[in-house]
């Protein structure tokens, strides 16, 4: 499976989920809603620049504080296809695989690309192409549990195909 | 090889004779507790799936507490929603206005919490519970739509980091600064993915209510979960409280941790977390070096620091003194009993006639949400546990995490101030 867009780059830590999605916001759960707001709090313009099928790039503990699983809906509904960046604050990264949305750790991501890189993201290959700058990058591979999640489109999915949570062999 | 007090409950509940951290599992899950915010779009999630089935009633716990009292229509219907489906499914354990309250404060006293078990819960601060030794981490709607439905959830057994902190903390220290002293060392990704086992003489010499504020913040260090071995004071704190049996679980002598980092709490200071990160604590021998940090507001309350106890501390400060014009105090008791234990002790006079306003339980302006907003411009010191930009208000204001009695002296200066001054 590849994916391309073009990349929204922070050279920030630890971006909160306060800040993907402030709390108030959170009286609704609908993605179209969510999404008029995402990454408000830490740039007004982002939903302005945002096009679908484009990535966030970031450094490390991406999606950190609340569990407010409105941060993937609110990146997801404003078009983003997934987020790289050094690491993930636990829950968003499990809330990112219950959803099916990407969430790839890439080291130092955030320093070799620039903003509006064209990106192609290779998740059999485990490979980021950096197509502005010729250059490419190996990330973590998700793990087959999560994939396997990817591939349900979700959480409740998997279950409902499996009649359980977590398969035994995996 | 023996086994951590986490990995010894996970593998119970996942029926395993022991587990490794990096293993996953499938573990069942003895409590799920839903708030406002994030259980109602796992109702949705369960109805769209064609799920909509709770595996055991009794062992959901439902407390409205975000935006609770409705703020607006939209807060009113999200409520009205989870009623609707608590009554449907029969769901006993509903906290509803009378009986509200901040949930992490509510679980433990109303004996919901019970060393050894699992919990899980659509809120990240749900490792407060491991304060009386049970497995509990915070979750999203998914993973709470998945676990009402089946009643059990995967999980990753994390590896543990031990924290041992020994000795007498001295006056005017409490254990919020034990906890924003840890988080300052190792950062707000420090614990990531992991389990943070709280152990030690300091420990054991806190009560029950104040270990909750240590672990509560484990989240804010990234872990997974803060724990604590239960002892005498825990089994007394849930005997009183509830009638389930329980095993202890402890975790063994030969037990594998990743580290183990130890703290003399004899040496720890008052300490405040500045803007915007829980991580960026400053003790008060530093602040003393500062210039003067005004604050619009002083907030006592949330999951961290808004129990009796909490409340107690800021009472004896604020005696006989009165809040700085200019500085508007705030006092949220976190649940219906706590309201009325201090109402009864005459906390509240002391409160108002220091010119602090009380308000009715809520998780209100600690994120944002209602009942205390900041403005442009703003500073407020809280005893609450997150200082993200924008967290209780408008995006240029500022948030300073401290203790309440740091709080109620600072409510009184009107500027971050040393609450050792007021004490006896």
């Amino acid at each position: 499976m590849k994916l391309t867009g073009k990349a929204h780059v922070y050279k920030k830590d630890d971006i909160n989920t306060d800040e993907i999605i402030p709390a108030r916001y959170l009286t609704s759960d609908k993605e179209e809603e969510l999404a008029k707001h995402a990454m408000e709090d830490l740039d007004t313009e982002f939903v302005k620049k945002v096009e679908k099928g484009d990535f966030i790039v970031a450094k490390e503990n991406f999606g950190c504080g609340s569990s407010r699983e409105h941060a993937i809906w609110a990146l997801r509904g404003s078009g983003v296809k997934a987020v790289i960046a050094n690491s993930f604050a636990r829950i968003f990264y499990r809330n990112a695989i219950n959803n099916g949305f990407l969430a790839i750790e890439c080291k130092d991501i955030a320093d070799k690309v620039g903003n509006n890189d064209e990106l192609e993201i290779d998740l059999k290959k485990g490979k980021i192409l950096n197509i502005t700058k010729d250059e490419s990058y190996s990330f973590v591979p998700l793990s087959e549990f999560a994939l396997k999640l990817i591939g349900s489109k979700g959480l409740l999915n998997y279950i409902k195909e499996n009649k359980g949570i977590v398969a035994d062999n995996v | 090889m023996g086994m951590t007090i986490t990995e010894k409950i996970l593998a119970k509940h996942a029926g395993k004779e022991s587990v490794k951290p990096g293993e996953l599992i499938n573990a069942k899950i003895d409590l799920v507790m839903c708030h406002d915010v994030t259980t109602t779009p796992a109702i949705d999630m369960l109805e769209k799936a064609g799920m909509d089935k709770v595996f055991d009633p009794d062992k959901v716990v439902i407390t409205p507490d975000h935006f609770v009292p409705n703020k607006d229509i939209k807060s009113a219907e999200m409520v009205a929603r989870i009623r609707r489906w608590a009554k449907k499914h029969k769901i006993k354990n509903f906290y509803d206005i009378g009986r509200h309250g901040v949930c992490h404060a509510i679980l433990p006293e109303q004996g919901h919490v019970i060393p050894g078990t699992t919990i899980v819960a659509g809120d990240s601060h749900t490792c407060t519970h491991g304060a009386l030794g049970a497995f509990s981490t915070g979750v999203g709607s998914t993973d709470i739509a998945a676990t009402l439905a089946t009643g059990e959830l995967w999980f990753k057994v994390p590896e543990t980091i031990k924290f041992v902190i020994d000795g007498k903390l001295p006056k005017g220290v409490y254990s919020k600064d034990i906890i924003l002293t840890i988080i300052r060392d190792i950062g707000v990704d420090g614990a990531l993915y992991k389990a943070m086992e709280f152990t030690g003489s300091t420990i054991s010499d806190l009560s029950v209510e104040a270990r909750m504020t240590i672990t509560n913040m484990a989240i804010e260090a990234g872990g997974k979960s803060g724990i604590i071995e239960p002892d005498e004071k825990t089994l007394e704190y849930v005997k009183s409280r509830s009638k389930e049996k329980f095993e202890v679980i402890r975790s063994d002598e030969d037990a594998n941790y990743i580290e183990t980092k130890e703290y003399d709490a004899s040496k720890l200071e008052p300490i405040v977390a500045f803007p915007d990160l829980p991580s960026n604590g400053k003790t008060m021998s530093e602040i003393e070096k500062m210039e003067d940090i005004n604050v619009d507001q002083a907030y006592l309350g949330s999951c961290t620091n808004g129990r009796i106890e909490d409340l107690r501390i800021a009472a004896e400060i604020l005696k006989g003194n009165k809040v700085k014009e200019g500085t508007r105090m705030i006092v949220v008791p976190a649940t219906t009993d706590i309201w009325n234990q201090a109402m009864k002790e005459g906390l509240f006079d002391i409160f108002t006639k220091a010119g602090a306003t009380i308000s009715t339980p809520t998780c209100g302006a600690c994120l944002g949400g209602h009942m205390g907003i900041l403005a442009e411009g703003e500073k407020c010191i809280t005893s609450t546990n997150r200082n993200f930009v924008g967290r209780m208000g408008s995006p240029k204001s500022k948030v300073y995490l401290a203790s309440p009695a740091i709080v109620a002296a600072s409510a009184i200066e009107g500027k971050i101030a040393d609450p050792r001054r007021y004490l006896k």
